[in-house]
């Protein structure tokens, strides 16, 4: 009996298996092709975003782009000089409200909250700031800034950049502080220094590359943010005043500006705008991954 | 949080050790110490600062116009009648959209990334891919206008317009009256693009953080990259993934510059993502430096909607994403 049995069983199995490890084989593919094939088509975007830059850009690039300044409806030629200079002293201005808050309020994080609710608290909502959306900071700081000190100015612009960087420095400076072994600090407090000290000339010195590389990575982010300026610098045709009241010229707005508009001159500057702010982002962002994988 | 333990019991050492201290450095302590104390409330002081000034900010508008704001559709500045629903739908639509399209390509990359790629190719794939969020938002706005808008009226618009014309419901989602290329649909594609680095990263450091005895023990049994894949790594990164969904999402509805740029910014509410829309930031960038009076309370008001979705996406985002290491 059961010898008629096996025959009859054994072939059934087999082609059953043969087709489930087809169909598992056939499935593996398709997954590894279908992410390998996403993977090309981001990086295609991005490099087809550089391409599209190099190509349209280059080529209004000139000398007078650096030297001229921004040209005024109809008129021919023009440059970019004031826009350039404006982005320089917004994006510094930024950084240079930043740098001390953020690195004071992530030193705070890592060396004086611990895990207290309050400094979880302030994780927390950090991490929020993180990610809001750029718009809402410029309109906060229209509302504090421009609406009740009458009008437009590069420090309104500056203060609003510095707003979007703070949170990247926090973070990235407790992140960072946090690698630096604890050792060091004892170390430090067995000599009879203060946590001052020890914080200062330790565990900063310590962590240096890398809170330089928060600092690096909020002046990349800072840079190309178009939408709070509009708030709060504006633009302004010709160069702004010294005193940064009044609007204050910068190359994202400039940008946003032109880009859509009728005139040749003003659509190759947006262009070679482009192509500069892009450039040196992408120049700070590699460095500042750099000083990250050196220091590691 | 175990990990914070240790550096918080040194810190009281040595803060026991500054008890016997010379003047100028009994003075520098306590100085520094309240500086960095105030530097970090100043966190909680800018969030809720925002959170103030956009209430205050719209709040004549929210009182002129009542719970109608939220549900009106007119954006009339000639009678001072405002209502934010096209630019909520708007809103809500194309970031809706980018997740849609942006989550397969970002698991996508992310399983490329920690499963596939041959170990030469990982960094520098993942360092461009980071390089993708590293792109000014105006500039993909740029990319979008003059390279992806009229590509996408020619070979996507016009022939799918061409087919569903006339079709029940389909007809009417995707039918675009002109197909100038810019719409919903179009700004729904760019934001996905400018998400991917976003939930591609924070997926990969969460596949990377999966104990690789998971991984082998699936192997071993004889399971596919695949299966591997889609049994063994997705359910155990599962709630982190919402996470990194939730991040994309929080970015997406905020993003102002590309989706201005290209979403055709017209103001009524069209039942077909083809058409031009409008979002709540592109609306803001549009109209602010033109707006007076109740129409710029309007907008802040607008502004102050924004903020408190984005803020609830992003709390949960947060919560469910539980401090990944980069953003």
């Amino acid at each position: 009996m059961s010898e008629t049995v096996i025959p009859l069983l054994q072939p059934a199995p087999q082609p059953r298996v043969r087709r489930v490890r087809k169909a598992r084989r056939v499935a593996d593919r398709m997954m590894r092709i279908i992410a390998a094939g996403f993977t090309l088509m981001a990086v295609t975007v991005l490099f087809w975003i550089l391409g599209m830059l190099i190509v349209k850009g280059v080529s209004g690039l000139s000398l007078a782009t650096f030297t001229q300044t921004l040209p005024g409806p109809g008129t021919e030629g023009g440059g970019l000089a004031n826009a350039i200079v404006g982005s320089i002293i917004l994006t510094f201005l930024g950084i240079a409200i930043a740098t001390p808050i953020g690195v004071l309020a992530g030193t705070y994080l890592a060396e004086y909250g611990g895990s207290s609710k309050l400094a979880n608290l302030i994780r927390f909502i950090n991490d929020i700031l993180l990610s809001a959306p750029s718009i809402l900071i410029g309109l906060f700081v229209y509302v504090i800034l421009v609406e009740p000190f009458g009008g437009y100015s590069g420090w309104a612009g500056g203060v609003a950049l510095g707003i979007i960087a703070i949170p990247v420095i926090v973070r990235t400076t407790e992140d960072m502080l946090r690698l630096v072994p604890a050792s060091l600090r004892e170390a430090g407090a067995a000599l009879g220094a203060p946590p001052s000290i020890v914080i200062t000339s330790i565990t900063w010195r310590a962590a240096k590359a890398g809170m330089v590389t928060g600092i690096l990575l909020a002046l990349a982010r800072i840079a190309g943010e178009t939408a709070p300026l509009i708030f709060t610098a504006l633009n302004n045709s010709f160069w702004f005043s010294p005193t940064l009241l009044g609007g204050v010229s910068n190359l994202p707005v400039t940008i946003y500006q032109f880009a859509s508009a009728p005139y040749d001159n003003w659509q190759q500057l947006a262009w070679a705008g482009s192509l500069i702010i892009t450039a040196s982002i992408l120049l700070i962002s590699t460095v500042a991954r750099r000083l990250v994988r050196g220091s590691k | 949080m175990g990990a914070n333990m240790g550096p918080l019991k040194d810190q009281t050492v040595a803060n026991r050790a500054s008890v016997h201290r010379g003047v100028s450095g009994g003075l520098f302590d306590p100085i520094f110490r309240n500086a960095s104390f105030i530097a970090a409330l100043l966190v909680l002081v800018l969030l809720a600062g925002i959170m103030i000034s956009m209430i205050v900010g719209g709040w004549p508008a929210f009182r002129e116009m009542g719970f109608g704001f939220l549900t009106s559709s007119v954006w009339d500045t000639q009678n001072d009648k405002y209502g934010a629903w096209p630019a909520i739908v708007g809103t809500l639509s194309t970031a809706v959209i980018a997740l849609v399209i942006g989550l397969p390509l970002s698991l996508g990359i992310a399983v490329y990334l920690t499963q596939l790629a041959p170990p030469w190719l990982k960094q520098p794939v993942a360092t461009t891919i980071e390089l993708l969020a590293a792109v000014p938002s105006i500039i993909y706005g740029m990319w979008g206008l003059f390279v992806f808008v009229p590509l996408f009226a020619t070979y996507v618009q016009q022939p799918v317009s061409r087919i569903v014309e006339g079709m029940p419901v389909v007809g009417t989602i995707f039918y675009a009256a002109s197909p100038s290329g810019l719409g919903i649909l179009s700004a729904g594609f760019i934001l996905a693009f400018m998400i991917i680095p976003f939930i591609a990263s924070i997926t990969r450091d969460m596949l990377e953080q999966i104990p690789s005895v998971l991984r082998e023990s699936a192997y071993g049994i004889g399971a596919t990259t695949w299966e591997v894949v889609r049994y063994v790594l997705v359910p155990q990164a599962g709630i982190s993934i919402i996470g990194a969904v939730m991040l994309g999402l929080g970015r997406a509805l905020g993003e102002t510059m590309a989706v201005t740029f290209v979403v055709g910014n017209a103001n009524r509410l069209s039942a077909s993502i083809m058409d031009p829309g409008s979002t709540i930031a592109s609306r803001i960038a549009n109209e602010f430096n033109e707006a007076i009076g109740l129409q710029l309370n309007a907008l802040i008001a607008l502004g102050c909607i924004l903020f408190f979705v984005t803020f609830v996406v992003l709390v949960i985002a947060r919560l469910l994403v539980a401090r990944v290491k980069r953003y």
